[in-house]
């Protein structure tokens, strides 16, 4: 009868704040992690917001072919009027 | 029962108790970081969508650039030599002159030109037109000569039917000029200004 007056005394000072604060740790750690991911869905929409000027690069790599290209036809023209070294 | 035996059933309770409750809680907190991910997840999807042909633009560009570059660093060394040639890039950009000979896969110091020359001018003697920066008296053809300016100039100041070398005559003015105009009248005005011109015109047929 003692030892299990023991093990009740046990059970009830031990193992029942043990288990509670085992809990309470996970359940902290759920709520910051969802904070997280709560503070994470902003930056991840104005992320790809930012990237909606990747279209425009397309234009650029136009304009750049062209550019080039005009470079190519003054280049020409510069070899034709200047001597060589 | 044994009072031994209710402490034990109660202590078991509690410990179930707060097993539900908090595991409610934690499940609870799980669905909304499920819900935040799948909003997150379909974010980064757009964001992968839209920086999935990020590499093949710039990959584009950076060939059409690369190009452009090695088309314009050939032409200036045919033009301005293997030497000039990156010293004239290094007087305009700093540290290009050496990254272009880097790109040839060549070594070496590059000369700056700068500090020699300003930068037109050597821009204008590299690129095949005659410097005018000697510091001599004329003599001949004085391309890329560092001692003597030249006298290539003449040639576009020649005089028709004389001597090709010489630049034409400053027009002469005063008594001996090949024209000369007359002396403007003076000006005047109402009656006085038509008496002095008939005035004018008198003496000057008389």
């Amino acid at each position: 009868m003692t030892v299990w007056w023991i093990g009740n005394a046990v059970l009830l000072l031990v193992v029942v704040p043990v288990v509670v604060v085992l809990l309470r740790g996970v359940l902290e750690a759920a709520k910051r992690t969802r904070a997280a991911v709560e503070e994470l869905g902003p930056v991840a929409r104005a992320a790809s917001a930012d990237l909606d000027a990747v279209e425009m690069l397309r234009t650029t790599r136009t304009q750049v072919n062209q550019t080039v290209t005009v470079v190519a036809d003054y280049g020409g023209s510069l070899d034709t009027i200047l001597d060589d070294a | 029962m044994e009072p031994a035996a209710i402490v034990t059933i109660i202590a078991a309770v509690l410990i179930i108790a707060a097993l539900v409750v908090y595991l409610v809680a934690v499940i609870g907190e799980l669905r909304k970081i499920n819900a935040g991910l799948e909003a997150v997840i379909g974010s980064v999807g757009e964001v992968v969508r839209k920086s999935q042909p990020v590499g093949e633009i710039v990959e584009a560009i950076n060939a059409d650039l690369t190009a452009g570059t090695d088309l314009l660093e050939g032409l200036l060394e045919k033009k301005a030599g293997p030497d000039d040639g990156p010293g004239l890039i290094e007087s305009v950009f700093p540290g290009g002159g050496k990254a272009m000979l880097e790109r040839q896969g060549r070594a070496g110091e590059v000369k700056n030109i700068d500090i020699v020359y300003t930068r037109g001018a050597i821009q204008l003697a590299r690129l095949g037109r005659e410097s005018p920066l000697g510091a001599g008296p004329l003599r001949g053809e004085a391309l890329r000569d560092a001692i003597h300016s030249s006298a290539a100039a003449r040639s576009l100041y020649t005089r028709p039917g004389g001597d090709p070398t010489a630049r034409p005559a400053s027009p002469a003015i005063g008594v001996d000029a090949p024209r000369v105009y007359p002396a403007a009248e003076a000006p005047t005005s109402g009656d006085g200004a038509g008496s002095g011109a008939k005035e004018a015109g008198h003496s000057a047929t008389g």
